[in-house]
């Protein structure tokens, strides 16, 4: 598959068109929907109307913007208006949001054409999409395995060469997880730089929206694209766009990378091995690496599944039966809401709505999610510390390549733990990529992450870079 | 902190969160957000008495808006998708008490 | 009312108003009262999956305003967020402020000199509104109920009192006061009747120095007269049951005006846990001085500043001119009379012609202008137009503005010339022998009568006072 840069060089010089290459991504999601389920619903009228727009725009003369005319998936927990938004769930399945996030119509000003909504983990709540209500994404490099998730579908869609780009979210991991599972890059970028006005709230200090793509410059690119100041968003950044293209062959000669103890124990080995030779690649670039400890990390898993879900548990008490979405009836009101939440949500939603509320109830705060914020203070506080010695931090994505489906789904915690070396970036605030390095069991693709402080998405993508050309991919 | 998570508490906090559970899930609930918990209590045992939670990661203040009036959502559409709606609102089945 | 057995009532008060900004607290959507429902909603007051909430900078600045005016401290704050089921609560959960307030640490001082604390003075979000169908309209027995979302989301400061009150006159002072200074500040309409200002009032009794009783809560007081009320019946009713040995329970009660009395709406152990966490999706709010300054600075005088001057005015008011006073302060109507004071008015005259006639004609009132009131009121003074006259041009300035002069001329109120009053007093005083005769002799009250019947002759045209010089003159 051609890189995003490269479809819209060519669909702004006139080479190709944006209907042509929407034809072509169109017919890759026919060939391979069915069996790999990474779309929820393709949105071929709508995508056809914006790829016109695009052609029309090029062919009066006009800047169709960087991503002219480039199919792009968009994970299902972000309005797209008229478009059916189900965050995988019962509770909303049907509903048609009468606004668009704040991303979808910065994609659509810089020329992208959303293709449709990939399937995920209900409400984002999974590492797997295994608790999709519609059903799991399959990974299509090998299909008894799990993508990952909760962005699997569209990590999945990326992988499967059905579009170049993809957009997903990231609360604890659910884009750099399902990229090291598919073999893609996938950004989380710093708290803040992307506005998330229209994802369909998680838990909302710990959201991010980030790119999937299968090269740094097309992540880079379509990352300008989404980032920058949204006076919808009050956690966003004040300042516009970084400039990121421009870095990604910065190189790392001079950079300090620190190797972190707490983001490799417990890998799997042809995990660590990948993290080994990324390191010497890097090295071999011109970085000087040290081995450093930061135990708060250690907290990290507790004190996520205590603020993720308290967040969560609010933030899904919306969904009530009142105003949209499932209404299952009932006699009296509290009856019909308890009846709709019943019937509409899954087990692991309710599980997580269910530790959520206990966490923030009375008598239980200052034990659990009053702890769980220190936690978080001083996870900052070490990893501030950390970033005085060094400039990036190396680790692993996630501890094992793609496992098979129902191999994590007895036991909740089993499946967490997948999350650990992902969510103390989220905790902090900070910015990680994971990129493809190397390949483990059956020549599945193993993943690294590159971590920095926030704001440094610059200094990771060149750092990307040079792994990815050292992986064989230039 | 370990064990501490009783069936009456789960079934307290489904009432919180407006949900119904069988006795099976009840049981199963209870086992499973007694072991999350129980992961947890290496951090709840924590002395954290000096660390205080921070609010933004950075250290954003004073995000305003102008007080601007702005467009607004038609209602037709917003009805359009409610369970039941009358008379331009949206209609719920009889509330059995006053709001706390 | 002083309640029996030698208990007293202790009462707080706890104050929500709307706040009158352009458009609501966390979007852009009009605060505006009356609208068709539903038709001012959008994805942020409506709580749709992936909306957002932004503050709104004048209902910042307006809860800044209110904190100077109670005397509070500004300081940082932080929302939180009130997680609770209602239909009419979009998201199930209320953008409120929880313990780190913008406003605390105030006070109140009302016209009695008394003082009551404000503990906070905080902002958040208002619900939307449900009507209930079947039954009597009201919630209980009703089959469905139909939401509005349009007040979902108007900003609101709640202020919540010391419990400082020892009566129910008090706490109707209280509330007069506060909703004088809400005004003030531009912050509120203060439309009780309108449900732009609410009032809740926390009520327990207790034997003089005794610790607190237990207090209940009272809600559902639509106006001053049902919270003086309501008070008083409550505190009633509590003395009554410990008096019977029975111990009061804390909890949420409803007042019905109809019936005059509280009834039980919740008690604490179905209390709700409302499991309060930091409102993610905001960051915290810091006004720093600059800020607070230019609040501070923009602020007009308070009631009870404008009280004070033009009480300065008066010398030994009685009673009567003194509730007189607050009328005027209470309609703001201060700029009127002290315009007049300043061209040589009679302060008492301005204050009793502003406190009763341009009173009555209030929804009027910018049609009078302090020039022509000013003028009104001189005439008056002068002679030149008689009480009874000076009423109706002030009630005609009220109904279409106008010229004093033009007006008076135009209703034919002349001056009465002094031979025609005396001519009329000469008359009056052979047709009234007897009672000239006393009054003759010394009775000073005849000359109210006299003056009655040169009004009555005259068509009101003449000046009470010229009336009795003229009497006195022919003693």
């Amino acid at each position: 598959m051609r890189s995003a840069v490269r479809i819209a060089e060519e669909v702004r010089s006139g080479a190709s068109t944006a209907v042509a290459e929407l034809a072509g991504a169109l017919e890759v999601v026919a060939a391979r929907n069915e069996e790999l389920h990474v779309f929820l619903y393709v949105d071929e009228e709508g995508a056809l109307a914006a790829a016109e727009r695009v052609d029309a725009t090029v062919a009066s003369g006009g800047d169709a913007g960087p991503l002219a005319g480039v199919p792009i998936a968009i994970k299902d927990n972000m309005c797209q208006r008229g478009v059916p938004t189900t965050c995988a769930s019962k509770i909303l399945e049907g509903w048609r949001p009468p606004y668009s996030a704040t991303v979808i119509d910065r994609l659509l000003a810089a020329g992208a054409v959303p293709v449709g909504k990939t399937n995920l983990d209900e409400f984002a709540m999974g590492s797997s999409t295994e608790n999709s209500a519609f059903g799991p994404t399959l990974n299509p490099l090998d299909t008894s395995r799990v993508p990952g998730g909760s962005s699997g579908g569209s990590a999945a869609a990326v992988a499967a060469g059905m579009t170049p780009l993809a957009i997903g979210s990231d609360t604890g991991g659910s884009i750099r997880q399902p990229a090291s599972l598919c073999g893609i890059i996938g950004v989380k970028p710093t708290y803040g730089l992307v506005s998330r006005y229209g994802l369909v709230a998680f838990a909302s200090s710990l959201d991010q929206i980030g790119p999937f793509a299968t090269n740094v410059t097309d992540a880079a690119t379509l990352l300008e694209v989404l980032a920058g100041h949204d006076p919808m968003d009050s956690t966003s950044l004040p300042e516009a766009a970084p400039s990121l293209v421009e870095h990604v062959r910065d190189g790392v000669a001079g950079q300090r990378i620190g190797v972190v103890r707490e983001l490799i124990e417990g890998a799997d080995d042809e995990v660590l091995e990948s993290v080994t030779r990324a390191l010497a690649a890097l090295r071999e670039a011109g970085a000087t690496s040290v081995e450093l400890s930061i135990p708060e990390l250690r907290l990290g898993l507790s004190a996520y599944y205590l603020i993720a879900p308290a967040e969560a548990s609010s933030n899904l008490a919306r969904y009530d039966g009142v105003r949209y979405g499932l209404r299952v009836d009932a006699d009296d009101v509290t009856a019909m809401n308890e009846a709709t939440r019943t019937a509409g949500f899954g087990a692991e939603v309710k599980r997580r709505i269910m530790l959520g509320t206990y966490a923030l109830s009375a008598g239980y705060y200052d034990a659990y999610y009053g702890q769980a914020l220190k936690v978080r203070t001083q996870m900052i506080d070490a990893f501030a510390r950390a970033y005085r010695e060094v400039d990036l931090l190396l680790g692993a994505t996630t501890p094992s390549v793609a496992f098979a489906f129902g191999e994590k789904t007895a036991n909740p915690l089993t499946m967490y733990l997948s999350d650990v070396f992902t969510i103390p970036t989220n905790l902090a605030g900070e910015a990680a990529i994971s990129v493809p390095f190397g390949t483990g069991e059956g020549g599945l693709p193993v993943g690294v992450q590159l971590l920095g402080p926030g704001r440094s998405e610059a200094r990771l993508f060149a750092a990307a870079r040079v792994l990815e050309i050292a992986d064989g991919r230039p | 902190m370990s064990g501490a998570l009783r069936r009456e508490d789960v079934a307290h906090v489904a009432k919180l969160a407006r949900l119904l559970l069988s006795e099976a899930e009840l049981d199963l609930f209870t086992e499973q957000l007694s072991q999350v918990l129980e992961h947890a209590s290496d951090m709840a045992s924590l002395d954290l008495e000096v660390v205080v939670p921070v609010a933004h990661p950075f250290g954003l203040i004073n995000v305003v808006r102008d007080d601007e009036v702005r467009p607004c959502l038609d209602r037709d559409e917003v009805l359009a998708m409610a369970p039941d709606a009358q008379d331009g609102r949206f209609a719920v089945p009889r509330i059995m008490g006053e709001a706390p | 009312m002083t309640l029996e057995h030698g208990y007293e009532m202790v009462v707080g008060l706890e104050v929500h108003t709307e706040l009158r900004t352009r458009s609501k607290m966390f979007c852009g959507c009009a605060n505006a009262f009356g609208a068709e429902p539903n038709t001012n909603i959008c994805p942020v007051c409506l709580g749709l999956p992936g909306s957002l909430p932004v503050l709104n900078v004048r209902a910042v600045e307006l809860a800044m305003a209110i904190g100077v005016a109670l005397h509070c401290v500004i300081a940082p704050s932080t929302f939180h967020r009130k997680n609770y089921f209602y239909p009419d609560m979009p998201k199930d959960y209320q953008i409120s402020q929880y313990d780190l307030p913008i406003n605390t640490g105030g006070y109140l001082d009302l016209p009695d000199a008394s003082r009551v604390s404000i503990e906070r003075a905080h902002l958040e979000e208002d619900t939307g509104k449900s009507t209930h169908l079947g039954g009597s309209g009201r919630l209980q027995g009703a089959d469905r109920s139909l939401v509005d979302y349009n007040r979902s989301g108007v900003p609101l400061v709640e202020i919540v009192s010391g419990p400082d009150i020892r009566s129910s006159a008090q706490a109707r002072a209280y509330a007069q006061e506060l909703r004088g200074i809400l005004i003030a500040t531009g912050a509120s309409d203060g439309r009780m009747e309108e449900g732009s200002m609410r009032i809740d009032a926390n009520v327990s009794v207790r034997q003089a120095n005794a610790p607190l009783g237990t207090r209940c809560e009272i809600k559902n007081l639509n106006s001053l007269r049902s919270l003086h009320r309501a008070i008083d019946y409550e505190a009633q009713r509590q003395v009554e049951m410990l008096e019977r040995g029975e111990v009061v329970r804390q909890e949420t009660r409803h007042w019905d005006e109809n019936l005059g009395e509280t009834s039980t709406m919740r008690t604490k152990e179905e209390a709700e846990d409302y499991r309060y966490f930091r409102e993610p999706d905001l960051v915290d709010l810091a006004p720093d001085q600059a800020w607070q300054d230019r609040v501070r600075a923009a602020l007009g005088a308070m009631p009870a500043e404008r009280r004070r001057l033009l009480r300065e005015r008066l010398q030994d008011p009685t009673d009567a001119q003194l509730d007189a006073v607050e009328v005027v302060i209470d309609l703001a109507l201060e700029g009127l009379v002290n315009a007049a004071v300043d061209r040589g008015a009679d302060v008492t005259l301005a204050i009793a012609r502003a406190a009763n006639e341009v009173a009555a004609g209030i929804e009027h009132v910018t049609n009078l202008t302090p020039g022509a009131f000013t003028e009104t009121v001189l005439m008056e003074q002068r002679g030149d137009l008689s009480a009874t006259q000076a009423k109706t041009v002030l009630g005609e300035l009220l109904a279409g503005g106008g010229d004093p002069g033009v007006i008076a001329a135009a209703r034919g109120f002349e001056r009465l010339s002094s031979d025609s009053l005396e001519a009329t007093v000469a008359t009056l005083i052979e047709q009234f022998p007897d009672e000239w005769g006393r009054y003759r002799d010394g009775d000073d009250k005849l000359a109210q009568f006299f003056i009655g019947q040169v009004m009555k002759a005259t068509n009101g045209q003449a000046n009470g006072k010229s009336v009795v010089l003229a009497l006195q003159a022919r003693r």
